[in-house]
């Protein structure tokens, strides 16, 4: 069913698509094809994710650009943050938690029997919602991550280079010994990014990184965004629209469908380029969220 | 420009005074019964320590520590066998429980699938064994390990009976220390491509230092004053050797306190007395390291 409409909404032109889409009533509109991007690192298809027997979100289709950033909002409960955590494998540490469909990244199934999920994470670094820096000096908590990937020489350099790079190191370089829980929050979430880094990972996900921050902090982690995104790919899942509209290039909106049971379930509604979601979305669903009619 | 005035909705009854009505005097006996409650259990606890100190006074002397225990000459008889006894087997314990027990509760709080039956089996095992009587492990003890096994009446038996008897409580302070390490330590350990014991090993194990230490230690300073299944695994009364290893005999202090109480002659009342002072030193040294390990290391998330 959902196939054959889509392959019908695909045959019309845009307009008709949106008026379609519009006209027809129902848990189960299929939106717009998502739009392709020009050197995809991720390609997720037809991906759903279980807790248990419950579908917390379902088949989304989604592209990641390689060194841009993408945002993914919505409303709480529809499934972005839950997303996000497959590109990392993180759901693996959910007791019950399964992902089915497809994720690749550089071609390669995320998935795939063989492929280790720590060195997913490696690869792919997470800076989590609330800082969460670890109970040791500033120093140790950026050199953590290359110590447990087996990094023993040339510790400082990595610590200062990805200190600097979370723009954190004129801050910080007089007291790298001290205790990181004596940052200020903002200082954390940069210190958490720096710790990210020093692992050289190519992507960096980012779960709401600025909920817990002042807009002082939050513009600071904003500025570091453009700047990491120049060697980064990221991913950023965020409450705030507007945070949504500064920093991405492309946006990815979320919401939540309840089914004949009454089930909620999250699916992606709409995905595009950031400028054209906020300026002229094809859903009338993402239009109301944008606009502030709900969510 | 319009201003709005509020108006509150509640009436304006007139009343202009702020005195309350009956309730202080109720609001003090409830606050008098409740001093009074802790004041028995003080009280208790002082007049208790007060006789027994009191009593015991005259045998507090070097000698106590000197001699050996006697039953010829109570005026000179002192405790050392039992005091050296009960470090050996104190720390004999602490050296078995203490690895035992935080592997196992490292296992049941990072490992263990709480959603399938037998792991929930052994969490509600494991805190009934808390709370089995100390002298079932005797019987445990004697028949099992000192018999069974053939160790005999040593050090190692007595050690190897009260593991038993302290592990299940080590456990528990072990999972409730490694639980409270939040588990956004772990995942921003995880995330940053760390395997799992890395992440237990160097985040949650030294998080959990404080409250393992001190739960193990006030397990232990239970245990230390065990009198029922070391009496049952044949702590001697009145040895005049020091345990010279693990596979030694051995007495403890309870068991010499007990037995100094038992003998008929008055002088020895005041040795026994002595002993138990001596017992509440060793019980009060290991609280105040339990207690000073756990304001040292404290953290704050």
């Amino acid at each position: 069913m959902t196939q054959h409409l889509e392959s019908r909404f695909a045959a019309l032109s845009q307009s008709e698509a949106r008026e379609a889409a519009l006209t027809i009533a129902g848990p189960d509109p299929a939106g717009p094809q998502p739009l392709s991007v020009p050197s995809p690192v991720f390609e997720m298809s037809d991906v759903s994710v279980f807790y248990g027997d419950y579908q917390a979100v379902r088949n989304v289709d989604l592209p990641v650009a390689r060194r841009e950033i993408t945002a993914l909002i919505g409303p709480s409960g529809c499934g972005k943050s839950t997303i996000l955590r497959c590109f990392n494998r993180m759901n693996d540490l959910v007791p019950g938690a399964r992902v089915t469909g497809k994720i690749t990244f550089h071609d390669e199934d995320l998935y795939a029997d063989y492929v280790d999920p720590i060195e997913v994470r490696r690869r792919i670094g997470m800076v989590f919602q609330k800082p969460n820096p670890f109970p040791k000096s500033i120093y140790d908590n950026v050199a953590y991550g290359p110590r447990v990937n087996g990094v023993k020489k040339g510790l400082d350099e990595i610590v200062e280079q990805a200190l600097r790079g979370a723009a954190l190191w004129d801050e910080t370089k007089d007291k790298l010994t001290d205790s990181a829980l004596a940052l200020s929050g903002g200082q954390q979430q940069r210190l958490c990014i720096a710790r990210t880094i020093a692992v050289q990972p190519e992507v960096i996900l980012m779960d709401e990184p600025c909920s817990a921050l002042d807009p002082i902090a939050t513009s600071k982690i904003e500025d570091l965004m453009h700047d990491l995104a120049e060697d980064f790919t990221i991913i950023i899942v965020t409450h705030n629209m507007q945070q949504a509209a500064r920093v991405s290039e492309r946006t990815a909106f979320f919401t939540a469908d309840v089914d004949e049971a009454g089930v909620r379930h999250g699916r992606l509604v709409e995905f595009d380029r950031t400028a054209t979601i906020f300026s002229g979305p094809s859903d009338r669903r993402t239009e109301d969220y944008i606009t502030g009619r709900f969510g | 420009m319009t201003t709005t005035i509020y108006r509150s909705s509640a009436p304006d009854t007139g009343v202009t005074t702020l005195r309350g009505s009956r309730r202080p005097r109720r609001e003090l006996v409830f606050r008098l019964a409740l001093q009074s409650a802790l004041g028995i259990a003080v009280s208790f606890l002082g007049v208790l320590l007060a006789y027994v100190v009191w009593t015991g006074l005259p045998r507090l002397d070097a000698d106590l520590l000197r001699n050996m225990p006697s039953t010829l000459r109570p005026e000179t008889a002192g405790a050392q066998s039992a005091i050296t006894g009960t470090l050996w087997v104190i720390s004999l314990t602490a050296l078995i429980t203490v690895p035992i027990g935080v592997m196992s509760a490292i296992y049941l709080e990072e490992y263990a699938d709480p959603t399938k039956w037998w792991n929930r089996v052994i969490d509600i095992n494991i805190q009934n064994l808390a709370a089995v009587p100390s002298i079932v492990y005797g019987i445990l003890g004697l028949g099992v390990i000192a018999r069974g096994l053939g160790l005999g009446l040593t050090v190692l038996s007595a050690a190897i009976t009260l593991s038993l008897l302290v592990l299940p409580v080590v456990i528990i302070a072990g999972r409730e220390a490694i639980r409270a390490v939040p588990s956004s330590i772990r995942f921003g350990s995880l995330a940053l491509g760390a395997t799992q014991w890395q992440t237990i090993w160097k985040q949650v194990l030294p998080a959990a230092v404080p409250g393992t230490a001190t739960g193990s230690i006030l397990a232990l300073s239970r245990a230390i004053g065990e009198a029922a299944p070391l009496l049952l695994l044949g702590a001697l009364a009145y040895i005049s050797f020091n345990p010279d290893g693990v596979l030694s005999q051995f007495t403890v202090l309870p068991v010499q306190i007990y037995d100094f109480i038992k003998q008929s002659r008055e002088e020895f009342v005041p040795l026994a007395s002595a002993a138990i002072v001596v017992l509440l030193v060793i019980l009060l040294a290991m609280n105040s390291v339990a207690i000073y390990l756990r304001n040292k290391f404290q953290r704050r998330w």
